[in-house]
Formats: structure tokens, sequence, C-alpha cells
């Protein structure tokens, strides 16, 4: 049969069978898994069948948990049901997994098998998640490659409904699921010819229904339990024959034979290594290598993890193996050893005791590739040198320097396997740049306009602004198996001038290679410019240097910012991959075909970006000598702190990989205060202030994402070693009168969104364009401002005390203990936490939900998260995504038990203490910054005076006497959190009683991983599982809070700073839980960010955002709940129309839209006349309370 | 029994009013509600061919901006199917238009670029509309552009898309022309089976409060339809394309006015924006009732009746009126 080659990733291949086998897909985002629930829900939504010719249900669930449920009750309902999941998800299903196993109920579920969070969090892959649920019954089948993904998916299903056991099908997370291959496509006949109807039809049979009742899910006692138990044997003992059986038909009808373990290499092999997952083909490839230089070696890969037969692996191990390294990607902390590794000793030492094999095997262990640590041929070859010492290391590590326990095997990087018929290439480029993009198409082209065989794997940085991305493409004449990154290319292309000076571009070029640079710098003129190592290595290497000026080309034809497509044919031209012709026609080809849907203005742009292009490439004739003497930057300052040159300076430049484990904190805790040492300098244009205009409203400073424009009252007396430069003016303040003020940028930290531009209310009389804030272009002020915040950061910070922190205006003075953070440029979350850093962030401790504000605020190498001169500051901590509530729930606990705890003390020990200190601590108000300061000051005098007190319970006293100083807790999190998967504990925290703040970051849909529809997202919009727009309403978080009570304000900071202010100052007054909702816009709306404060207020506007606080402990004579912003004047459509969240409906289903607008305009005005009628309620209620009171009074 | 018939761009209409392109027209069931409340004809909503491509780049820039950026997020978005980017969703509602209303269909257009021009003319040709009103809305403003360059752009657009298609070319200008006799006479040239006159341009306004340039849309009132009068009154018998009046026609004095003047319809859009679609039914109401009370038989017996050619005295068209209007202003 002719089958299809097509150009796919893992989660692609494994979607595609998975969505044609199945009928109820219940799916919940996680990565790397998401996509494949994403391409489920996208098939479904355009009405693509299964292979039964019905089109699946895809329904996306609240969190893991849920989705495994819901696919169990499919199940039980007689349906074929899948999931897709990772990590920590995968963990969240295992109690279901039990149910599911225990009650022989067939479903194949794919899993893209990642780290599970421990010490930290890791989106990357390695086979913890996966082995924390072989206990469950599950079996556990493991694929390799792209191709492996989609004939194992197939496989898996065939076998589950075979033998009644449920298979997780795994393969590694990011390194197979995103990994971009060529693969010849199944047919639906092939999916129909391994699915026979009778096994269809079996399931059904077992399904629940009223017309042939039955019960299960007993609950069952001891005198059975155990029995029923164990009845499920012979359908494990039954499972490997059941999968060969099922393999060796999918051979015949497909031409590829799997086997449960698959040996490669020498027949006689004395030496091999056992491994499962992605790690396989490098083995292989490595083995072959080593055959080809005599060597007696082989690999052994395991599919069938559980159900583990020993028969089959017997059969599989040659019998000449004497030396086995087994290989885990996982890591069992106080084991024995890994899983893998047990399960092939056991294996081993049975077939020995019962005479199947004649002499037991040295075996040893060993860790690799967790969190996707690069496993290379090098490192397989180091297994195998190893193996042949007389005493090889047992329980080792391979691919870190582990000397702490000195149990690293050496590997030596000069050994390569690479394929010198592959053309290997390397591209460096801008996370917004389309580097990537461009580079997925490219693949395409070639996978599938040529004979050739593709490979692509895409590398992002873990920034959300200015990301670097690194994409590693081969190209070859046989299928590429090469799942590691290139450090050997023949091509590197490097989209960013800028990068040169960040990054060692050219660390990894071939000799010989080409070398293309994107620069502003023409050929008669880049030599010059480019610093000495970048010099050094193209002459030395003597790679063959091209230059294009792609920005120019991309601001001539059209395109903007984007070079894609320019560097996408500069590499086609010069790479000679295609001959150059063809090559074009293929591009505008995969144009058409990519950007076709999104109209002809977009298609032409890019064809004429295409033929300006060539024109504009030039080779740049190398001298023969190195001239430069600029260096690659410092990733940090040399007045960085120790750690941060020792341990983050290195991940931050590169070469994190090269840190041993004794440079990394045992058990996670970082520094914080570590944002301000990286030097991004990722914006073009920069704020730059006038001071004349400048009317010191704080409004800039306020709305910064970023914390890089700040503001200070300062003597005079400062200026006198101020830089020439230096701006000041005076203070619009009566009582600093006497003082100066200025507004700093800081040039190297922005990232250029312009939001303070946009805030800044002060126009120039003459030129209603010019603003007090100004956007300029960095390089030129870059030195000089660069110094003046040095300058400024050396004033001292005002007494908190003597500011008014409900005025926006002095909130502006208050130092940001939240700076720098990596998040989108133009971010609608960070001024919320940069504020509620400033009002309280010396003495907070965060509890922070996985998400955008975990990445941005906790995701090394550094974080913004920071502290003041006396080394106050927020102590925070990503726990999980799903307790987020509960976590800070304990956080409060601890704290409370814990200041119960000193003031008992403090009672206990008050003889020996002056009575009037203790009297004053145990009677602290602490409500404002000057009782804090007092306290703190009491405190400092409490720990002097115990230090010469020699009892246990002074002792005991210091070690907790901090915390008779109030401190505060708030829980943060997105909507995916607060209104999904983690509902459920905030629910339980809510209603606590308990004095906790919870900050709910709601961006209306799940950023972090992309753009999924959360309970959040409004009824209308677009977002991923609500292709067609979301039919149903935007959950009313915040009436739900209500019923608690609890302190619940709504705030759109961009609508009402005063406001936002306010509500902030109320729920960390509000001894009880609080909730704050806060509008926070987000790239994944759809709209050029700079306007986000202007959307914030057409939101307020037009009703979907209406602003308000309920107090319940408001003040005698005012209203619980107080409506801070007006009735609806605007449409909604005036509102969601600038966003292309909404506009995509409207473009791609008008029908749809209209409707869905005016149900979505229903649920505003709705909406607003409920909170309108609570309003006058209470409202109401207040006025008769004061009438009360006053008649009271009257009375007395 | 008075005759209210007109012909207009060859094609018969029952009476000279016709609504003008307005967002009202983007609705099928207001165009419906138009031919029974007595429109003879009804020119749809201008198709943007700026506005496609903004909507084009716009879409494909923020499906991009958020992609390949984080290994976690490398879309934001679905791709979905179909974006109706380009002219599909204004070609459908041309032929649902033509399905739902049996007046005749004048589809507008708004180009900005040659080969856009050219080719959307042509598909709306293709999905049935019975005319083209090309809305020629140049703001001149590139002071290296002359009067002749910019004059030239018009007539080459004319003659291209009179080349393209084969049903009836109306052309809707401004009234800012040097020489506007002259350019009325060459569009005639070039082609044009009408001439609308004329464009109303919005000037954005300025709020004090923020010191930014917004958006203002201002309806039109009946004391604008003099301009249009003068120039309908003096194009009479000068040229062979039709006139249609538009911009200041909002009572049925207005109608007899325009029809006076020289022009074959009104059309309208402020006084139905003002006052409903029902309007038209009292106006045309009112503009029978006044061709009975003053004893005409047909419409067609009082066009270009007033004409600068028929009146006695034609230079109440041209200077001399505005020394008249002046000395009038003085003395009162």
């Amino acid at each position: 049969m002719n089958r299809i080659k097509v150009t796919v990733d893992g989660n692609e291949a494994a979607a595609y069978v998975a969505h044609k086998v199945n009928e109820v897909i219940a799916i919940y985002p996680i990565t790397p898994s998401s996509p494949m629930g994403e391409f489920s829900d996208q098939w479904s939504s355009d009405g693509q069948p299964n292979i039964w010719g019905s089109v699946p249900h895809v329904m996306e669930m609240q969190s893991e948990g849920g989705a495994v449920a819901a696919m169990h009750g499919a199940l039980q309902g007689g349906s074929l049901a899948t999931t897709f999941t990772s990590s920590q998800g995968l963990l969240l299903m295992i109690p279901n997994m039990y149910k599911i196993a225990g009650e022989l109920t067939p479903c194949a579920i794919h899993v893209a098998a990642r780290s599970v969070a421990a010490q930290g969090l890791s989106i990357f892959g390695d086979h913890q998640d996966v082995m924390a649920v072989r206990q469950t019954g599950w079996a556990l089948l493991a694929s390799n490659n792209v191709q492996e993904v989609m004939d194992t998916a197939l496989i898996a299903q065939a076998a589950t409904l075979a033998s009644r056991v449920p298979f997780v099908h795994f393969f590694d997370g990011f390194r197979t699921s995103h990994e971009v291959g060529k693969v010849e496509q199944l047919t639906l006949d092939d999916m129909r010819a391994l699915l026979p109807d009778e096994f269809v039809r079996q399931h059904r049979a077992r399904s629940l229904s009223p017309d042939r009742p039955v019960l299960r899910g007993t609950a069952q006692n001891p005198d059975v339990y155990f029995q029923a138990r164990e009845t499920v044997n012979p359908y494990y003992l039954a499972v490997p024959a059941i999968l060969q059986k099922t393999m060796d038909r999918f051979a015949q009808v497909v031409g590829r034979q799997y086997k449960l373990f698959d040996y490669a290499g020498a027949p006689d092999a004395d030496r091999v290594v056992i491994l499962m997952g992605s790690g396989c083909d490098i083995a292989e490839e490595t083995v072959n290598a080593l055959l080809a230089q005599g060597e007696k070696v082989g690999v052994l890969k395991v599919r069938l993890f559980r159900p583990f037969s020993v028969e089959h692996f017997l059969a599989a191990l040659p019998a000449t193996a004497r030396n086995i390294s087994v290989l885990d990607r996982t890591k069992e902390p106080g084991s024995l050893g890994e899983p893998l590794y047990q399960e092939i000793l056991t294996a081993l030492a049975e077939s020995l005791a019962a005479g199947k094999i004649a002499a037991m095997p040295r075996v040893v262990g060993g860790r690799y590739g967790l969190s996707s640590k690069e496993f290379t041929p090098a490192m397989v070859k180091a297994v195998f040198d190893d193996l042949a010492q007389p005493v090889p290391h047992n329980h080792f590590t391979v691919g870190i320097n582990d000397d702490v326990t000195h149990n690293s095997l050496e590997v030596d990087p000069k050994f390569s396997t690479e394929d010198p018929k592959t053309v290997r290439a390397l591209f460096y480029g801008l996370g917004a740049d389309g580097t990537v993009g461009a580079n997925k198409n490219s693949i395409k082209i070639i996978g599938e306009d040529t004979e050739n065989y593709a490979q692509g794997y895409f590398v992002y940085d873990s920034k959300k602004s200015g990301s670097i991305t690194t994409s590693h493409l081969r190209f070859g004449p046989k299928p590429i198996r090469s799942s590691y990154l290139i450090t050997r290319a023949n091509f590197v292309a490097c989209h960013q001038f800028s990068f040169l000076e960040r990054v060692d571009v050219l660390k990894h070029a071939d000799n010989g290679a080409v070398f293309l640079l994107n620069s502003q710098f023409g050929k008669d003129e880049i030599w010059d410019q480019l610093p000495r190592p970048v010099q050094q290595q193209i002459i030395s290497k003597k790679l063959q240097f091209y230059v294009i000026d792609g920005y120019s080309v991309a601001k001539d034809t059209g395109m903007g910012q984007r070079i894609n497509t320019i560097m996408q044919t500069c590499f086609f031209a010069i790479s000679g991959v295609l001959p150059r012709d063809e090559a074009i026609d293929a591009i505008k080809k995969a144009i058409k075909k990519t950007y076709g849907k999104r109209g002809d203005a977009i298609v032409h742009q890019n064809f004429a970006a295409v033929d300006s292009t060539l024109e504009h490439l030039h080779r740049v004739q190398v001298p023969a000598q190195v001239s430069s003497t600029v260096e690659l930057r410092p990733p940090v300052p040399a007045e960085a702190p120790a750690f941060v040159q020792d341990v983050l300076a290195p991940m931050i430049f590169g070469d994190g990989d090269d840190l041993p484990v004794s440079k990394m904190p045992n058990d996670g805790t970082y520094p914080t205060g570590t944002a301000q040492w990286e030097k991004r300098n990722i914006a073009l244009e920069v704020p730059n202030w006038d001071e004349k205009l400048c009317i010191q409203c704080g409004k800039c400073v306020l709305v910064c994402p970023h914390a890089v424009i700040r503001a200070k009252v300062y003597s005079s007396d400062h200026l006198g070693s101020a830089p020439e430069s230096f701006k000041s003016a005076e203070p619009k303040w009566k009582n600093f009168a006497s003082y100066k003020y200025t507004l700093q940028v800081a040039p190297e930290d922005c990232t250029g969104c312009a939001l303070c531009v946009e805030a800044c209310p002060a126009k120039s009389k003459s030129e209603a364009k010019h603003k007090a804030i100004n956007m300029v272009p960095q390089p030129e002020i870059r030195e000089r401002e660069a110094r003046n915040w040095d300058f400024f950061l050396t004033l001292p910070e005002i007494p908190r005390e003597q500011l008014v922190l409900s005025q926006v205006k002095d909130v502006q003075l208050l130092q940001p203990l939240f700076e720098f953070s990596g998040a989108c440029s133009g971010c609608g979350e960070t001024p919320y936490l940069k504020l509620l850093s400033q009002l309280f962030g010396d003495r907070t401790v965060i509890a922070n939900a996985t998400g955008c504000s975990s990445i941005y605020g906790g995701n090394l190498p550094t974080t913004p998260w920071a502290f003041n001169k006396d080394g106050r500051g927020v102590a925070w901590s990503n726990s999980l995504f799903e307790d987020n509530a509960e976590f800070g729930l304990g956080l409060r606990l601890s704290i409370d038990k814990n200041r119960d705890y000193a003031r008992e003390l403090l009672v206990r020990l008050a003889s020996k203490l002056p009575e009037e200190l203790v009297k004053a601590i145990l009677g602290a108000s602490q409500k404002g910054e000057a009782a804090i300061a007092a306290q703190r000051s009491r405190v400092a005098q409490l720990k002097q005076t115990l230090a010469s007190i020699d009892l246990p319970e002074a002792r005991a006293l210091i070690d907790v006497s901090d915390l008779l100083v109030d401190k505060a807790v708030w829980i943060v999190g997105g909507d995916g959190w607060a209104y999904d998967i983690g509902f459920g504990g905030l629910d339980h925290v809510m209603a606590s009683g308990r004095n906790v703040n919870v900050l709910v970051l709601d961006t209306e849909v799940y950023s972090n991983t992309g753009g999924q529809m959360s309970k959040s997202t409004p009824r209308g919009a677009v977002a991923k599982f609500a292709a067609a727009g979301k039919a149903r309403p935007k959950k009313d978080l915040a009436l739900i809070a209500m019923s608690y009570p609890a302190y619940v304000a709504r705030v759109a900071m961009g609508s009402s700073d005063m406001q936002t202010l306010k509500a902030f100052n109320e729920a960390e007054a509000f001894d009880g839980p609080s909730l704050i909702l806060a509008y926070s816009h987000c790239i994944a709306h759809g709209y050029n960010l700079i306007h986000g404060l202007d959307q914030q207020k057409l939101a307020v506007q037009c009703g979907h955002w209406p602003l308000f606080r309920y107090n319940p402990n408001a003040a005698p004579g005012l209203a619980n709940f107080v409506l801070d912003s007006r009735a609806p004047s605007i449409p909604l459509e005036q509102y969601i129309y600038n966003e292309s969240r909404y506009t995509m409906l409207r473009q791609s289903n008008p029908e749809q839209a209209k409707l869905l607008l005016g149900e979505a305009q229903q649920d505003v005005t709705d909406r607003w006349k409920r909170y309108e009628t609570l309003a006058q309620e209470f409202s109401a209620a207040a006025a008769t309370e004061a009438a009360t009171a006053a008649a009271a009074k009257g009375v007395h | 029994m008075i005759d209210l018939s007109t012909q207009y761009l060859g094609l018969k209409l029952r009476n000279p009013l016709v609504v003008a392109a307005s967002p009202l027209s983007k609705e099928i069931s207001n165009l419906r509600h138009m031919e029974d409340s007595g429109a003879a004809a009804v020119v749809l909503h201008s198709l943007f061919e700026e506005q496609i491509n903004i909507e084009s780049n716009e879409l494909d820039r923020f499906l991009y901006d958020g992609a390949e950026v984080s290994a976690e997020s490398i879309t934001v978005f679905p791709e979905l199917q179909n974006y109706n980017i380009g002219p599909d969703a204004y070609l459908e509602h041309i032929r649902r238009a033509k399905q739902s209303v049996s007046i005749p269909v004048i589809a507008s257009l708004n180009g900005v670029s040659r080969g856009g021009w050219v080719s959307y003319a042509r598909e709306m040709q293709q999905a049935g509309a019975d005319a083209i009103e090309l809305n020629v809305y140049f703001i001149a403003a590139d002071p290296v552009s002359s009067s002749v360059e910019i004059e030239k752009l018009y007539l080459d657009l004319v003659k291209e898309v009179r080349n393209t298609v084969s049903i009836p070319v109306a052309v809707k200008v401004g009234s800012q022309f040097s020489a506007f006799a002259n350019m009325a006479q060459r569009l005639d040239a070039a082609g044009a089976n009408g001439i609308v006159l004329f464009n109303r341009f919005y000037q954005p306004d300025f709020d004090l409060e923020t010191l930014e340039v917004k958006p203002a849309l201002t309806l039109s009132t009946s004391g604008e339809l003099l301009l249009r009068l003068n120039w309908a009154a003096i194009l009479y018998g000068q040229i062979h394309a039709d006139m249609a009046i538009t911009g200041g026609v909002h009572t049925a004095n207005d109608v007899v006015k325009s029809m006076m003047a020289g022009a074959k319809v009104t059309q309208l859009a402020s006084a139905l924006l003002q006052n409903g679609i029902g309007y038209l039914r009292p106006l045309r109401n009112q503009l029978e009732a006044w061709l009975e009370k003053n004893e005409y038989q047909s419409i067609e017996q009082m066009q270009g009746s007033m004409s600068q050619k028929n009146v006695p005295n034609p230079k109440a068209f041209q200077r001399a009126n505005y020394m008249k209007v002046l000395s009038s202003y003085a003395l009162g």
C-alpha cells in the first residue's frame, strides 16, 4: 500500500491515531502533552471523523484528575476513550488508574513523558512520571521516535482492546513529542485492520446500561478483597503474547516489525546497554559506529516495560552478553536502583535460579537524561567504555558532573557519530522573529518536496520576552534517528546581531561550515563590528561567511520586524539543499499554504520578501587576521555576588550544563534579588523622562510591568556626586518641598513595551505627541542612562512611614521588590505583583500557583523577587498548580502558630524582660507603616535582651520572635488555577476564615500553556478547546467568593489605579480571607499590548469587568458592597472587537460570532443588574444602620 | 397616476430613492426592510481593500506574535479552518442580497491598489451585483502629488474598471477639484455610467480632555445639499453619465430639488440612520404628494428643470450668485 509521508512532531503523530480510534477524548493542558489535546479538539471542531465515521467528543476538564475520571466514565459507558498528559498531570490520574485497571477497562492513553516537580519544576522530558504509575496495573509501552509514536499509538489501542489491560503509551517529552520528522502516515485501513469490530463490540457489551444492569465498584471486605485482587493475573500474563501478536499483525499490514524487546548490535555482543525511549536510537547509532570499529556491543530496546516479560527479554538478549548496563531516565532516591535496572536484575536472577540462563551477567545501572539533559553518542560510548573496565561504575550518572558522590562517567565530547551525508543546520533566533516557524516550514519543504528525510528540534530559553531560540535541523537521504542536539553544524545562522556579544554562536560550527548573519552592517563593514572570538572562529574554522540586512528587506517589503521568510530564503540559497529556483518555488508554495488563510496581503508581502532577499545576500571576504578587540559581554557584572557569578552566570551564558552537582543548592533554595544582574538589553526603544513636563503622578511607575521606571525624592545634598546627565525636578509634594524628585529608567532592563508612555497623562502644550515620558532609541542613551540608573540606586529610599500608601502618587516612591521579570513585554499581570511587593513586600510570604507567574517569578536562572536594604523582601514558593490555596493556608497556619508561640513565650518570660517592652509588643496594633516600624524596633530590642538570658525558652523565643511583627500571606495564581484546577482548594481556604489574601491574575485563559480555555474565558472568545468561540459565560468567581464571606474586589489597574490600590490595602487589612480578581491583559488576547491600559478601560466601560469592593467588615454606616465603576456606557463589541480572540471568530464564523456577541452582551447586562441591585441593597442597609445608630445615639 | 420612476445607470428604478452605502446594508434583514419601505435600489456598504489588508495583517500578526516564544506556549491560538479574510464575505453578502431582494443591488468598492480595484470589481460582478459604485475616497495629503497626477489616478481607475466589467459603473467623488466640470466630463469620457455627488469626507475631531485626535462621524444635514444641487445643475446636459445626489438628502423637498437640478436619483444614508429605514415610506409618499400637489406627472418631467441650462438666470450658479449672497448678508 502506498502511504503518504508527512512531516509532523511526536505529539501530532500520537494524536492523529488517538483521534481516529477513539470516541471520547477528555483532556487537560499540561506541557509537553498539550498539543495532543489541541490537535484533537481542532480536528473535532473541523468535523474530522474517526475510523467509524463519527466525530469524537473532545472535552476539556478542570484538571487531569477530572480528565481521567471523565475518561473512566466514558469507558464504563461503553465508549472508546483516551486522554493525553505528562508529569504531575499523570500523577493526578493515579487514583483513577488503579480503578480503571482493576476493572480491566481497555484504553490507551498517550504520555509525553516529563520530569516531575521535586526540588524544582521542570517541563522537560524524562521517565519520572511514567515510572510513578508502574504500580497501577497499567501496561507501560514506550516508543522511541516520531514514526514509532504513530505506530505504537495504534498498537497500544489494539493490544488494550485485545487484552483488557489498559496501556500507557509513552514517549520522551520534547525530544520526541516536539521533534519534527518525516514519517509514513498510517492509513485508516491500517487502523481498521488492527482494530477488529469484535473488540469494540466486546467493550461495549461490558458497559453500564440500565437495560442490562450490573453493579461495578463494590466495597469489599477482608474476606474476599485479596482473592478478588488476584483474579486479574491471567490477563497480565497474557499481555506480552497479545502485544507481540498485535505487533506481528501490524508488521503484516504496515511492514514495520516491532518486538517487546528489540535488540540491535553484534549477535555475539559482550557488552549490552538496555534502555527505553528516544535514547535507544542514539544508543543504536553509537553501537553501529562501535561495531564498525570491531567492538562487540549491542543495545536492547525495551518497549513493553510492564507487564515485564522475562521470556521475551531472554529471547532478545544475546546469550553472550556478560556485561550489561541498564540506563534509567528517572531517579528514585533511596532505592537500590532505578526501576528498569531492578526489573532486569530480577529477571536475570530469577532466570538464573530457574536454570534458564547459565550464568549471571555483570549488571550495572545508571541514570541519564533527566529533564531533557542531553544524551549523546559520546555518553553511550562512555557507558560502553566503563562497562569494559574491570570494575565498572554502578549506580552511576552520565551527562553531568557529579562531584559530590563522584559517580558520574567521564565523557569524551569529541566522539561523534554524525553521518557525513547529513546536512546539519543550527539557527539562533529571537522568540519573536519567526525563526522557529520558518524552520518548521523548511523541514516541511524538504520533507515533502524532496526525497530527503528531515528532522527539526527547537530549544527555547526560559524568558517570555526577548527569548533566544535555537533550531536544530538535520536533512539527509536516510531516516534520521539522531535525537540529540547538533554540535557539529555545517550551517550556522544567527538571526540577531546582538546575540554575538551574548552567546558563543559559532561554538558548534564545524570546520568549513557556512555562517549566515543578519546584520544592519553590510559586507564591507561587518568584519569590523564582530567581537574578537567571532572573528577568530570564522578564520580558524575557515567558515564561509554571508551577511544580509534582513530587517531592511523586511521593512521595504511590508514585513515589519519579521525576518523569518527572508532568513529562510537565505538558508535555501546558500545551503544548496535544493536547487535555488526549486527552493524559491517551494518556499512560495509553503507561504501560500501557511499564510493563505490569513489573506492575500500577507502572502504577497512574503512573496515580495522572498524575491528581494537574494539581491541583499552577500558573501563576506574574510580577512586573514583577527582585528577586533571586543570580547563577549560577561553574563553578569563583576560586582554581582559570588553565587550569581559562580552558579547563575553560567546558566545565563548557556553553560549551565557544565555546572557540577556541588554548585547546586541541594534543596531547591535560591537567593532572591538576582534578576538585577541579568542585563538583557532587549529593548530597541526605552522611555526617556522630560522633567519639565512631568506632573509626578506616578502612573508610569505604577503600570511598568518590569519595574524599570522608578521615582525617588531625596535631599539635594546627594546630587553632588551625580553624573552630569542625571535629571531632577522640584518635588510636587508639600512635605518634601525642600527635596528633589527624579524619575529614572533602567535602560538595560526595559523591554520597551511603552505602557508607561500610554499611561502618561502629561502632554506638551505645543506638541501633543510629546509627553512627560517618551520612547527613544535605546542604544543612543544606553550607557548614559545606565550610569544614571546606577547612581539613582544609591539614593536613599524615603522612609515608608512618611508616605500615604493610599495614594498612587506616594506609592511610586516605594521600592519595588519585584523587578525585571522575564514576563512578556507589556505583561498585564506583573504590575499587580509589583504593587503588592511595594505595599507589603517586606513582610510577605507568597504561595504561587504554577503558571505564568511561577515561570517569570521562579524560572532559573534569576528571579525578579527582591529584597530591600534591610534584607527584607518577599519569601516565595511554588508548590504545585492544583494545591496553591491550601499551600498558602498552610503557610498562614504556620505563621500564626509560631506567632502565638512567640507570644506565649513572651508571657512566660515576662518577669525577665522589661515590663513596658513586653506590654508594648503584645499590645501593638501594627496598623500602618509607622506602627510596623515601631514593632520591628521593639522586637530588635527584645532579641538583644533575650541574648543575655540563658534559658531554653529565651533561645526558643529568639527563633520565632520575628513573627511578632505581622506577616502577610498572599496566594497568587492565574485563572486556570483559581477557576479550574485549584478551585476546590480555593473554596476551602476562602471558607476557612483565615487571614490569607488571594490574588488572581485573571487573563481569562491558560496563558502559560498556550491559550487554552478556562472557566474564566468569556463567552464568544476563541481559545484552544473553544475554537468555535466559548459558548458558556465566564464564571463569576467574585460573586461566589462573597458568600463565604470574604473580602472580595474586582480591579483593573488600567481603568482605576486608585481603586486597585484601595482594594490591595483593604484586602491586606481585612482580618480574614480576601480575594482580588485582577484584570490582566495578555498576549493571548491578540492585540498590541501597548493598548493594554485602554483595553482595560473599555472592559470596565462596557460592563464586562465591573469594578467593585465587598468588605464584610465595612465601617459602620458604610456599605459593604461598593460598585466602583459606572453603568455600562459602551456596547460590548466596542471592547471585544479590538482583540483577535474575538475577531477571529467574527472572521471565521460570523453567524456564531453574532449569536455569541448577543448572548455575551446579555451576560454583561444581567451581571450589571445583579451588581447594581446588590449595591443598592447594601447601600440601603448601611443607611438604615446609620439611621438606627443615629437614633440610638439620640435616645441616649 | 403619478410616475415616480427613473432611470439610473441603465437600471429602471421605481422611484429616485436609493439607499446610499452605509452600515445599514450589512444586514440582509435591513435590505428587505428597505425594499419593503420603498427603496428603489440599494448601494451596499463599501468593500474596503485597505480594511481587508489591515485585517489580514492584524490576524497574521497576532496569531504570530505570541507564537514560538516559549517552550510551553508554542502557539497561543487555535488554527481555525478559515478566516474569511478577503472579499469572500462581501461577495457572499452580494449573493445573499440578490437572493433576498428584487430591487437592484449596487456594490460599493473602495480600493487602494490598482490590482485590488480591478479584481474586486470583477468578483462583484460575478457575485451578481447589478452595478458597481467606485467609492473614491482619496485625501490628497502628499504635497508631492499634483492635482494633475491625482486626477489621472481617478481617470485610470475608472477606465480600468470599466474595461473589466460589463455591468454599469458609477463613480462617487468628492467636490474638491479645481475644475470639477472638466473633471466630470473626463470621468464621463473615461466610461463612468454615473457620477455620485458627493462623497462626504470625515474629518477627525480633537478631544480637548486627552489632547487626542479622535474619529468623528457627523451625519449630513439638508444644508449640505446645496453644494450638490449647484454642481448637478451645472453639469446637467454637459455629461452623459447619470448623476446621483448624496449627502444632505433628508426630505421630499430635497429629493424634488435634486431631481430638478438634474440628478437621476438621490441616495440617502444619514436620513435613514437618524429616522430608521421605515422613513423611506413617508418620504416616498411625501414625494408623490408633492408632485401631485404641484401637478407634476412624473419625476422624469422635472429632471433637470432647474439646471443651469434650463433656468432663466444661469449665472445664479456661478460667481454672480456668490456676490449676491454676500451683499444680501451685509444688508441683512
